[in-house]
């Protein structure tokens, strides 16, 4: 334990055990991003998965509204302390888009309109954990909350959630993208505190 | 690995009726850029903590101004409770993308929504510390003038920054527009609320910057 604050009570008790260590609810639903929101038409917009071997396969918008779509509800932490509980949404699960893709790498660099990047292991990715989400509390995505798609990984970190996403190379070899690089933890998990670099 | 390091407030000041700004004395501490932040750490009787992350005011030092919120948990406490002597918990410097340096001579352009001044700030005061031929142009969206932090250091003319100061509760009120923006070139950091920022950043793609080069900081809902 650190040093007790004199004086200091805490309001926010986490009754149920869905807040990770060192974060606070919220109920509104806060933006972080390191630019400008991008501007993204959707008959521009395409998803792509490169495999390690140098195959794409690549996803317009109708294509990606076309697939089965879910709609997970999911408690969301981001790094700078913020969770948020119940959040729902729907998108396509990467394992539906996943199906055809051969390959045995092991990482996956995400990336993003705007440049953005992000990485994690392929299997965090997979069997039911991650989904590139269009709509929020029922509506259309909002440009700054990352539409028109998103990746969404709930058990991670929010940064490993990437907005404005592209596309994801997979590679055999881990690749820290923007934040990890910029000293923030290559895994994330929020229920052990990974913030940043060897927590 | 960023370890939490003990933090004694040295000295406070009032930037506004509800800011406050705090001096720590931090031993071992590393040095940071300006931009960068560090996260804190309150511990109640009980073994309860609570964190945050606050943006460093200046380029050395361990100073932050804290802007009291109504419905806050750790920052009413900072503002209100903590006293001189009191220690608290810190780590950092963190982030590395959100930083000017000092070695970069690109005209600087900063654009602060309300409190989003105070990383912008710790710029300006690196500017100051390190002399050289960077010009700065300080764009700075608040209420009223009343709400303005580091009034005193601001109202005196460098010769290297231009201020433009837009109130939104005062006669002539009114928001940031694209008249208040230079057009491409210097290096953009924009820090304040969201909408503010979001607004902020819209102009000035519409006017041209590159996005590459526009640096943002958000904080609240």
């Amino acid at each position: 334990m650190g040093i007790i604050s004199r004086g200091f009570r805490g309001r926010q008790r986490d009754g149920d055990g869905r807040l990770p260590p060192g974060q606070y609810q919220v109920h509104d639903f806060p933006v972080l991003s390191a630019g400008p929101t991008p501007r993204i038409e959707r008959d521009q917009w395409e998803f792509t998965i490169d495999t390690e071997a140098e195959q794409t396969h690549r996803w317009s918008w109708q294509e990606l509204m076309a697939l089965p779509q879910e709609s997970p509800t999911v408690d969301i932490h981001c790094v700078t302390k913020w969770s948020k509980f119940d959040t729902t949404w729907q998108g396509v699960s990467l394992d539906v888009l996943f199906e055809d893709v051969e390959t045995s790498a092991e990482y996956a660099l995400v990336h993003s309109y705007g440049g953005y990047t992000t990485n994690l292991p392929l299997e965090d990715l997979l069997d039911g954990k991650a989904w590139i989400c269009h709509r929020f509390d029922g509506e259309e995505l909002e440009p700054q909350h990352g539409g028109p798609a998103r990746l969404v990984v709930p058990h991670l970190y929010f940064w490993k959630s990437a907005k404005w996403v592209r596309g994801i190379r997979l590679l055999n070899e881990d690749w820290p993208g923007f934040w990890e690089t910029a000293g923030y933890h290559h895994y994330g998990d929020p229920w052990r505190e990974q913030r940043y670099e060897g927590d | 690995m960023i370890r939490w390091r003990r933090a004694r407030l040295t000295a406070a000041r009032e930037e506004t009726p509800t800011a406050r700004t705090l001096v720590f004395e931090v031993a071992d501490w590393p040095g940071h850029l300006a931009g960068q932040h560090v996260d804190v750490r309150l511990t109640a009787p009980d073994g309860y903590t609570a964190q945050r992350s606050y943006s460093l005011a200046a380029p050395e030092g361990v100073e932050l101004t804290v802007e009291g919120l109504p419905d806050g948990e750790v920052s009413p406490y900072l503002v209100d409770e903590l006293t001189v002597g009191d220690e608290i918990e810190l780590r950092g410097p963190v982030g590395g993308w959100f930083v000017w340096r000092p070695a970069v001579t690109t005209p600087v352009l900063l654009v602060a929504g309300g409190s989003g001044i105070v990383p912008l700030m710790a710029m300006i005061r690196a500017r100051r510390l390190m002399g050289g031929e960077t010009p700065f142009h300080l764009v700075y969206s608040l209420g009223e003038p009343a709400r303005r932090y580091y009034a005193a250091e601001l109202d005196t003319p460098e010769p290297w920054l231009t201020i433009t100061w837009v109130h939104t509760r005062v006669a002539p009120h009114r928001r940031i527009t694209k008249d208040d923006l230079p057009g491409p070139g210097p290096d953009v950091f924009v820090c304040g609320p969201t909408g503010f920022v979001e607004a902020a950043a819209d102009l000035l793609l519409d006017l041209g910057h590159d996005p590459g080069q526009v640096r943002t900081e958000r904080f609240g809902g």
